[in-house]
Formats: structure tokens, sequence, C-alpha cells
């Protein structure tokens, strides 16, 4: 065990836990933020998906102490209101069935915008690739992704930062 | 708009059902009696004796409002992605004359007051089309009630008290009063065991695309599934269970699993599916991670009782073998035997299709407290509250009203969550340690372990008349039985009709149709998976009809159609697919159309798929074009969404892996061996409703996913000349 700190939607958390747990298990059972899921447990379905400094990482395979000093963004982090452009095009479009990977989805896909504004459905899809929706609702996805290209390309450009590339 | 992600209130009288609700003695139920005519028709799947009609709907609320005016509907079926948290809610509430916007959903937890087994659980597309006229008649006896309390209390003529946004208003004067102001008194008068409907024309939600008021919550990661549920003191589970499904537990040494940290016990716990009982060594931590470690760690002695002999390939063979018997008669008309002895032109073949895994995208998983007065309190994903509740009674010997079940969003259901093995583990467990244990499945004990949806093999004989005339055609199937795997009672002399599902329900006019079932032995559990055995008889029948129609030198939907004289569902589906898909236009080279429709207890759909052959070898799937039929339809964006969904896991069950065994275990593990459809592999899907009102309604979760496969394989022959008579096939090697 050993004592880990983590910066978590701008919050601090020191935790003491065995430093191979994997992030998603530090934020849902230690941290208590449960938005974030546990699909595979092996890197191969993105419902974990949160940001470490701007950049999408899948938090069940990446250790929760190799993410100290870095900045975690959760879904619940995204925006105060769910009010980030691509949670409203995920509702505009009504794109969740059951939900559970959605999460995810929508880590990943700000992150995708945050790379490539305008993505093309080519884009969206080598992007995309990496999450898996049981319910069937990519076409939503590949829908709401272009609005909210749409609708960022409209609003007040916020700060430009780069983001790291993460290890997916 | 005011919503309760983790939902569910219960309590065993209506004094405690209110005090747990949270609500003062403000809240007011709107009571009814037991009415008759409310029963659900609809709601035993596939037919099952085991999964009975709800033996009576006793009506108890639904509906609850407080003095605030705040309106509480109870929803009776778990959203598992089907929509049921809105759609349910909103037949209340279009009756009732209140807006979605402006009420709390609850989930009601198995409670007895809500009806018998089956009355608050999802499966067979059942939950809308059952509760159609049901739930309307909830919302319209209290709308009723409420008329008539204000009626009263303005000394004026009821016809003058009109209901409209939660108020009932006297036209003549403008007097108004709310919901929450009339609650008390009309909850004393009686029930109205008939209210006026609605004309559907006067409808404001209902047929028009609602949004869905769970959405905003599942893009807030603030909805609450089964696995996201805490309690204080709770601990977590992690069970080893053997790989070898029928393995016995001989001795386990936890001793290097005691030495991680955070791990507090291990402990043997039983999990139970159907008749079958599976030995485990659970793991009890502080984390779910230490519990994962501390599974690592463990050592287990295990008898496999000649279980890891069984493989699919054997078993294959064993179908193959059994293919050539006669088997026990299902549907009959006509004369199979002698019309297709005498006919001049005949096709056989035999299809084959695998077993597969529900995956859904939440793990099983329960949480259970087991609590010192032998009361026990359970937070899960599951497909029934009732269910969950029935199931734990047995297995812990407990009062069924001794127990509290919170149904949470369930991450994906697709039949698997039909089967309460988690919760029972987690409750068992809970009575063993003595404290509320969270159990989580990994991926691989969600792969691995089952229940799955059973293999069928189809031997299929067709007869062509000398003028190409189908007269003839039998379907026998080959499988082992979901009810076999699940019931000690299973009597193997008897067609199997939920393994014959469909098979003698096409509306085509062939004049001597036989069906037969021979049943094949297997110890590995199954279950019901969306679309339950249609979603492989589908495959061999709409794939055999095409061939009948390539030996009778016809075009398939021509072909279809030929044998559709009379006016059915199923001949204004092939009608309304053949407009929109635009049938007659020729494709150019390298690309092909399929066809198929099927009609089964939930339904009723039809598709066109279109492919084309890619330059790099393979099949790309360009567009599904998908025709419903529905009769009344309650939210047809919902509706689309069902369909889309439907065809993404038909299209992952046809083209993605099969559960295989070797060994008696299943080879696939993960999502990198048991892959699922991906975003850059989803067609684009065009969907047209048929629902021109009136009483018929059909289902929805499932019937937009039996002909893509058919109508996939027959795309495939269309474009390369190549018959698939096996699933899964690789797209790539195709």
């Amino acid at each position: 065990m050993a004592l880990v700190k983590l910066t978590i939607n701008n919050q601090p958390h020191t935790i003491d836990v065995d430093p191979e747990m994997p992030l998603l298990w530090a934020i849902r059972d230690v941290v208590g933020l449960t938005g974030t899921k546990f699909g595979c447990g092996v890197a191969q379905c993105g419902a974990c998906t949160v940001h470490l400094d701007g950049a999408p990482i899948r938090s069940c395979s990446y250790p929760a102490s190799a993410a100290a000093g870095h900045k975690i963004t959760t879904i619940e982090g995204l925006s105060k209101n769910a009010d980030h452009p691509v949670q409203k095009a995920w509702i505009e479009h009504q794109v969740p069935q059951c939900g559970y990977c959605q999460s995810g989805q929508i880590m990943s896909a700000v992150a995708l915008l945050k790379q490539n504004p305008k993505p093309s459905d080519e884009d969206i899809d080598t992007a995309m690739q990496g999450n898996i929706c049981r319910c069937g609702t990519y076409e939503r996805i590949r829908k709401a992704i272009h609005s909210a290209s749409t609708e960022m390309a409209s609003a007040p450009k916020m700060p430009k930062s780069t983001p790291k590339i993460g290890k997916l | 708009m005011s919503t309760t992600p983790t939902g569910t209130e219960t309590g065993t009288s209506r004094r405690n059902f209110l005090k747990a609700a949270g609500l003062s003695g403000a809240a007011f139920a709107l009571g009814f009696s037991s009415v008759d005519s409310f029963a659900s028709p609809v709601l035993n799947l596939s037919g099952q004796p085991g999964m009975a009609l709800p033996e009576s709907v006793e009506l108890n609320p639904y509906i609850l409002i407080e003095k605030s005016g705040r309106i509480v509907l109870m929803n009776p079926r778990p959203e598992i992605g089907q929509g049921t948290y809105q759609s349910i809610p909103a037949l209340i509430a279009e009756e009732l004359e209140v807006s979605l916007d402006n009420v709390t959903i609850r989930q009601t937890g198995g409670e007895t007051k809500y009806g018998g087994m089956w009355s608050q659980a999802v499966g067979g597309s059942g939950s809308v089309r059952g509760g159609y006229m049901q739930m309307r008649k909830v919302g319209a006896s209290a709308r009723e009630m409420l008329r008539q309390a204000a009626s009263q209390q303005w000394a004026v003529p009821i016809g003058e008290c009109i209901a409209e946004n939660a108020t009932i208003v006297h036209k003549p004067s403008g007097k108004k009063l709310t919901y929450g102001q009339l609650a008390e008194v009309a909850a004393k008068l009686p029930v109205p065991k008939e209210p006026a409907l609605k004309d559907p024309k006067q409808f404001s939600m209902l047929g028009k695309p609602m949004p869905r008021p769970d959405v905003p919550l599942k893009v807030a990661g603030q909805a609450t599934f089964g696995i996201d549920a805490k309690v204080p003191g709770m601990v977590y589970a992690s069970i080893e269970r053997c790989p070898v499904l029928g393995s016995k537990l001989v001795s386990f040494d936890a001793s290097k699993s005691l030495k991680v940290k955070g791990v507090q016990k291990a402990v043997k716990v039983e999990r139970v599916v159907g008749k079958n009982r599976y030995e485990g060594v659970a793991i009890i931590a502080d984390n779910y991670w230490a519990a994962l470690q501390g599974r690592k760690a463990l050592s287990v002695t295990w008898d496999h009782n000649n279980f890891d002999t069984f493989n699919s390939a054997d078993f294959e063979n064993k179908l193959r073998d059994l293919a050539k018997t006669d088997g026990v008669q299902g549907h009959n008309t006509g004369d199979f035997d002698k019309s297709f002895a005498d006919a001049p032109n005949k096709v056989e073949a035999l299809y084959e299709t695998p077993m597969v895994s529900h995956s859904t995208m939440e793990p099983m998983n329960a949480l259970a407290h087991y609590k010192p007065d032998g009361k026990v309190e359970l937070w899960v994903s599951s497909q029934g509250g009732d269910l969950v509740r029935g199931d734990v009674a047995k297995v812990l010997n407990v009062k069924p009203d001794d127990i509290t079940v919170h149904i949470l969003f369930n991450g994906g259901g697709f039949g698997r969550r039909i089967t309460q093995d988690f919760a029972t583990e987690a409750a068992t467990l809970s009575k063993t340690i003595g404290k509320p244990v969270k159990v989580v499945w990994t991926r691989e004990d969600d792969t691995q372990l089952g229940p799955f949806r059973p293999m069928t093999f189809s031997a299929m004989r067709g007869a062509l008349s000398a003028d190409g005339k189908a007269i003839a055609l039998q379907h026998k199937v080959i499988s082992p039985s979901i009810d076999a795997t699940m019931n000690e009672k299973y009597d193997k002399t008897k067609a199997d009709d939920t393994m014959l599902e469909g098979t003698g329900d096409q509306k085509y006019e062939i004049p001597n149709l036989n069906t037969r079932y021979v049943h094949a032995d297997m110890h590995v559990p199954l279950t019901y998976w969306r679309s339950v055995t249609s979603s492989t008889l589908a495959f061999s029948h709409e794939c055999f009809i095409d061939e009948m129609a390539h030996k009778a030198g016809q075009d398939p939907l021509a072909f279809r159609m030929s044998m559709l004289t009379k006016d059915s569902d199923a001949k204004r589906v092939l009608t309304k697919l053949k407009e929109v898909s635009g049938w007659d236009n020729p494709l150019p080279e390298g690309k092909g159309r399929g066809i198929a429709q099927w009609e089964f207890f939930a339904g009723l759909a039809g598709q066109v798929v279109e492919v084309s052959k890619n330059k790099t070898g393979g099949i790309k799937v360009d567009k599904v074009y998908c025709v419903i039929d529905l009769g009344t339809v309650v939210n047809p964006d919902n509706v689309k969404a069902q369909m889309e969904g439907s065809i993404a896991m038909a299209l992952t069950a046809a083209t993605k892996d099969a559960i295989t065994f070797e060994k008696g275990q299943a080879v696939q593990k993960n999502f990198d061996a048991n892959r699922m459809l991906r975003i850059n592999e989803m067609p684009t899907v065009e969907v047209h409703i048929l629902a021109e009102g009136g009483p018929t309604i059909k289902g929805v979760g499932e019937p937009g996913l039996p002909p893509l496969a058919p109508a996939l394989a027959n795309a495939i022959f269309a474009a390369t000349g190549k018959r698939i008579r096996r699933m899964p096939f690789d797209l790539e090697k195709v």
C-alpha cells in the first residue's frame, strides 16, 4: 500500500492503495465517482475511458500510481451542468439506450474533437473504434459528434492547450 | 424534470411504502382495486409454461401525488436500454394529463401488490404491448377520480371539469385546483373500473418522438446502475467458479489470498442457474481490486467429473447425426412426406448456428444485505424485481415479503438478466458473512459461464411444383433446449415450442408444412437471448426460402410475394420493403441485396440488406432497410433506436464470434476473442414503421433482430453466388 495523490476533476485526493490498483478502481471504489464504468478490465471496450491531461486513457489498465501528478478528468468533471457540447449533442440525438458505455464514448468523443475539430465519418470510425456499444448506438454517435463539432466551431474559442497523446 | 436515478422504494404495506418513498403524510396514493380487464395478455416469454401470464394484476399505487403537486409514477418494467423508463410512465401520464417533465419516475421492486410473477419483469418485447391498455387505464382512472373530486368540491357537473397539465379546470368559471390539492379527496373515491380513455387523436405524447428522461442522466454519468450501488459497511466479492461447467469443488487453499492487503475472507458459495448448482469460492475484500488479486492467489482443486471432455466439435457431430432422425412433430399442415416424395423439384440443406453470449456491457453484479432480522435487501441490475424476489426467496428460504429489491438501471439485459444467479450469490454471501456484499463478475466470468443462447441446427427440405410454386416445406430443428437445461421436469417426448419458435408461424401459403424437433442433451446452461430462438431459426428458414426461390428461378422477393396471396401483415411489410429499398432497381456489378422477414411471438419485421464486394476481398454491409409492423406506436424515435440496436446485435451474432467449448470450457474469455461489432462496422440503417393505429400493438425490442442474418446471407449470395449455411461467417473471408 502506498499513498497516491490524484487530481480528479480539479479536486485533490490522497488515497492509500496498492500502487498497482488500476485507476478505474481508485476512481470508483476509493474516490467514489461511479460515472466511469468497468466493462472488460483489459482495455478492449473503452467503458472506463477518462482523460489524463486531456488525452483519453483506459483507466482499467492504467495504474493509479502512474496517474499521480497528472490531471484526470472523468465524465463528472467534463462540465458543470452536463452541458458540454458533446453531452448536449448526445441528448439532441438521443444516443444512449442502456447508457452503460456512454461515459466512455463521450470521453473519447471529446478527446477526438480536441485533436480534430472537424472529423469526417472515417475519422470518427478510427477514433471511436475502441469503444464498444452493445446496444448499437453507433450511427447516433457519429451524428452527435458531427453536431457537437458544428456547435463547438460556432462557440467562442477556448484557450488552446496541446493535449499529450496518452496510451490507449 | 425530476428523476430519481436510484429509483426504487419498497415496503410491505402502503404505510411503509410511503415512508420508504420518503413521502410525508401529505402524499396520497390513488389506489386501485383488482380489475381483471387490466390483466396483461402477452407477458409470457415465448409461450413457456414456466413463464405463464401474471396470475392477476393487483392495481395498487402506480400514481402517488404529494400535496406539493409532485407526481410520482411507479414503473414496473426495468430499464435495460429498451426505453421502458419512459414508455410505461408515458402511458400513464398521457391519460393522467401530466407532463413527464414534471413527474418523478420510480421503479417497483417486485412487490406482490403490483401483480404475480412476471408482472414486473422485462422480456418477450412485452412491456408496452402488454401494458398499453393497462397503464392507460391506470392513468385514466386517476384522472377521473380527480375530476370527480373537483366536481364535488365546486358542486358543478363533472362534464365541466377538465383535466389538463396536472390541474382540474372548471371551464365556465376558470377556477382551478391542482392534483396536489385534490389528491386527498380523490383517493377516497371509488375507482372507476372502465374509465373513458382518450381518443388517440388527442394524444399529446404517445405516437410522437419523445426524448427519454434517462438520457440526460446517462450523458452526465449520473445514472445509477446496479454496479454503482453502495451502502455503508459493504464489502466486495469476486468468485472463482470452475470454467469447466459441472465440476465439483474438492478443496481450496486461500492462504496466499488472505495475505493480499484488503482481503478479508474466502468462503464457499453456490451459484444457482435453474436446476443447475455450481460451486465456487468467493474472495471477500475491502475493494474490488483486492478481491480480484485475492482470487488470483487462490488455489482450488476441482473434480471435473468427465465434463472436461466436452467440446463443440464433437457436439456438432452429434447434432449432425441426430439430424438424420425423425424427431417429434411440431406444426403440421397437409402431407409433407407424400408431397415431397412426389414433387418434381426438391431442395435440401442443413443449416448450423452456434451458441453466443449476451455480453451486456455491465457485467453481472449484485449488492445484497442479509440482515440480522432475516430480512434481505438487494440493489441490482435485473430484468425483474419479482424474479429477484422469487429466486432469492427460494435459494435462501426467505419469505418474498421479507425481501426488498431496488431495481437500478441495467447496463444491458438481452435476456441474460432474466436469470438471477448473481443476485442469489450476493444474498447467500451476505448471509454467510453477515455484511452487505457486492458481487461483481469479471468480463471473463460473464463470457465463459453462461447461460448462453442455444445453438440450433436445421434440416430443411422443400419441394416445388413444375411451375415453380412452393408445395412443401419441412423445418426440422436439432438442438439442446433452454427449458431442458433449466428445468428438472423437462419432457423430451414432446416438441419443444421454444426451440421451434416461429417455424410454423410464417404467413407463406405452403400447402404442406411440417416442423419437427430433435432434442440433443447438453449440460451447458442456456437461456433466452434477444429474440430467443428466432435469432437462429429465421436464418435457416429465410435463407432456405431463398434457396427455393433460386431453384424455382424466381426473384426472392417475388417468390415470397407469390406465397402471400391473401392480405396479411407480412405481405404489407414485404410490399413496403420492396418500395423503400428500390428492390427492382438493378445494382452495379459486385453489389447484392437480400431480403428476409420473420413473424414470431414478439412481432414482425422485414429487412433488405445491401452489400458490396471489397476490392481487397470480403464483404462490406452497406445499408439495411428495416420495416417493422406495429399497429400502434408509442415512441417512434425509440422504435428506430431499437431497430438500429437489434441490427447491430444481429450483425455481431452473424459475423463475429460464437461461444465454443474445448476441454469442457468456453474458449472465448473477453472481447478480444468474443468480438463485438464496432462503430466502423455499423451499416447505415433506414427504418420504416407501419403503424396505422387501431387496437393492434406489437413488440419492438426483438423483432428487428431475426431478419438481419438471413437478409445478409441472401445478399451475399446475390453478390457472390456463395450460399452461407452456417453462422457465424466472417465477412472478411466470404
